[in-house]
């Protein structure tokens, strides 16, 4: 196999766990490609991803994204250092072609290769530079990635809420959902006010004009009794079945629904909860540091309650753009980039695709 | 030389040529570990055969039919690995492959080649014959079928010997594609045939959660 280069190493990474087709490539924390295909209009009839028309969608995106991301990175495939892919967690069918393809390309190269957790690449995208800030809050390119830090991860697939002591060799789960994960209850919602897929953008745009207090929707394992086993965890079916209720005793009685304080309602006590645990985490464990990534950071609400109250508490709040927080294979190339440069050994190739792999499983 | 995977059943993969036959070959008929042992596998074989992905001529996918996932992992590899190096990608028939290794171990005259499709069903293809250089001769689409409807005695094709076939040889695929080259014969289309649409259900409506 080809010396590696450990110090400025050329990845190229494959993210292939959930809709996102996802091909980066960078050179140690700079970023080169960020190459995304989503089957997203694909699933909107469904209300949901269907996982097999995701992992069809991979086959036929995979060459094709590859093709554009070196184009745009403007290197040859030869010129890389190591393939990083995504071994889990994930939607295992969507997981195997990422898996099978980033082998292949590794022995068709003689490149190493190095099987990486989802999750923690998401942690990973903040450590990429890019030659303009993208907001207010996307400070990477002047601070680098501190540790301890803690991280919430909201998306579709996932919510959960971890502590990064080192983002290579030390992450801990503190918490995650019990049920739906975040972004799904946005689409759930979104279905019951007849809006269309996915919800998130949806509720975030008929909520601009409701208010966030008019309707006092349930707070999941929130209360007293639930603090001892789910203090980091989250639950949001409960939510769900709470603006279902309420949504279904309007129309019994004949009354219109008040899409727009339903969406402000169920918005508000979606990110009520996640702020109030993550900022709850950043307390217990004197981590004055907050970094947020997945797809439902894209909301509006969010990321304005985040600021204010990482503002008020005094926590270094980080988002990286949002380009970044959604599924990419960006991430998983920093993540592979960052195992590299501390000195990993790559993977063997008898690797799996793992739907469930646990966060502490930054490499396998 | 071409290597030659394929995932429709179990793993296979080979490295082959058209003098030689079948260089290097390793298969594995276990339908639940296509994505851990492929990347083996394809490395096993270049090392065996003392060939590197450069001094390929190609790479030869199988395009199933066979169940989605393991199907999947098998053409991604092809894909990816006929990209990583710099080769021309040779689709085939997964079924043709089981043809022709029957009809090289002395088969003559027709034949249906059958495989599990899950599910309680099966995929088909009907050969009537090997040519004079030893292409099987597909009349039969690749279908999918129930397995009542070939044992059905008014079935097109119910009298012809038939092979149930667990695995599928990853040389005797390279060997199509190798005499389907050297005899101008056209390949395949480069697309998965599952023969099956995505189970889903389009739902009517959120279903009520209050009496
Ligand atoms: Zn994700």
């Amino acid at each position: 196999m080809t010396i590696m280069n450990r110090t400025d190493p050329l990845v190229l990474g494959i993210e292939t766990s959930c809709d996102e087709t996802g091909i980066g490539i960078v050179r140690g924390t700079t970023l080169l490609s960020n190459t995304i295909a989503s089957s997203m209009d694909e699933h909107a009839r469904y209300g949901g991803v269907v996982p097999e028309i995701a992992a069809r969608a991979h086959l036929d995106e995979l060459v094709p994204a590859i093709n554009a991301a070196i184009a745009e990175a403007g290197i040859r495939l030869h010129d890389l250092d190591a393939i990083a892919v995504t071994c889990g967690p994930g939607l295992s069918g969507a997981l195997m072609v990422g898996v099978g393809a980033a082998k292949a390309l590794a022995v068709a190269l003689d490149k190493p290769i190095y099987a990486v957790n989802h999750l923690v690449g998401h942690v990973g995208a903040d450590l990429l530079h890019r030659s303009i800030p993208t907001s207010r809050t996307d400070t990477s390119d002047a601070v680098p990635l501190e540790y301890p830090t803690i991280a919430l991860l909201v998306s579709g697939g996932h919510t959960s809420l971890l502590l990064v002591r080192d983002l290579v060799s030390d992450v801990e789960l503190l918490g995650e959902t019990i049920d739906d994960a975040a972004g799904e209850a946005f689409d759930k919602v979104a279905r019951l006010l007849s809006l269309p897929y996915p919800g998130g953008p949806q509720i975030d745009r008929v909520a601009a004009d409701g208010n966030p207090k008019a309707i006092r929707f349930p707070r999941g394992l929130s209360q007293p009794k639930d603090m001892a086993a789910h203090r980091y965890d989250f639950s949001f079916s409960g939510l769900k079945t709470s603006v279902a209720r309420f949504v279904e005793q309007r129309q019994d009685a004949g009354e219109p629904v008040p899409t727009a304080d339903v969406a402000a309602s169920f918005r508000e006590a979606v990110v009520d909860i996640l702020l109030t645990k993550a900022l709850a985490a950043c307390a217990d464990y004197g981590v004055p540091r907050l970094l947020l990534g997945g797809g439902v950071i894209a909301n509006q609400r969010l990321r304005q309650i985040a600021t204010e109250r990482t503002d008020a508490a005094g926590i270094a709040l980080r988002i990286p753009p949002l380009s970044l927080c959604t599924d990419n294979g960006a991430m998983i190339a920093a993540l592979g980039a960052q195992l590299i440069m501390a000195g990993s050994e790559p993977s063997t190739l008898e690797f799996g695709a793992d739907s469930t792999l646990p966060v502490d499983q930054i490499q396998v | 030389m071409l290597l030659a995977i394929d995932t429709s059943a179990g793993t296979s993969v080979a490295v082959v040529d058209l003098t030689r036959g079948v260089i290097a070959e390793r298969g594995e008929a276990d339908t639940m570990r296509h994505a851990e042992i492929v990347g083996p596998f394809i490395l096993e074989c270049l090392r065996e055969a003392d060939i590197a992905p450069a001094a390929l001529s190609g790479v030869v996918g199988g395009m199933g039919p066979g169940p989605f996932t393991g199907l999947r992992v098998g053409i991604a590899s092809a894909r990816v690995f006929a990209l990583g190096a710099g080769k021309p990608l040779v689709p085939v028939i997964s079924h043709d492959a089981i043809a022709y290794g029957h009809y090289r171990r002395g088969h003559s005259g027709p034949l249906v080649v059958v495989t599990d499709a899950r599910r309680r069903e099966i995929y088909w293809s009907a050969y009537s014959q090997a040519d004079a250089v030893g292409l099987p001769v597909r009349v039969g689409v690749p279908g999918l079928a129930k397995p009542a409807e070939l044992d059905d005695p008014t079935w097109l094709h119910a009298l012809w010997p038939r092979i149930d076939a667990a695995t599928v040889a990853a040389g005797d695929l390279g060997l199509v594609a190798e005499l389907s080259f050297a005899h101008h014969r056209p390949f395949a289309a480069n697309a998965p045939l599952y023969l099956r649409s995505p189970d889903v259900t389009l739902s009517n409506g959120p279903k009520r959660v209050s009496r």
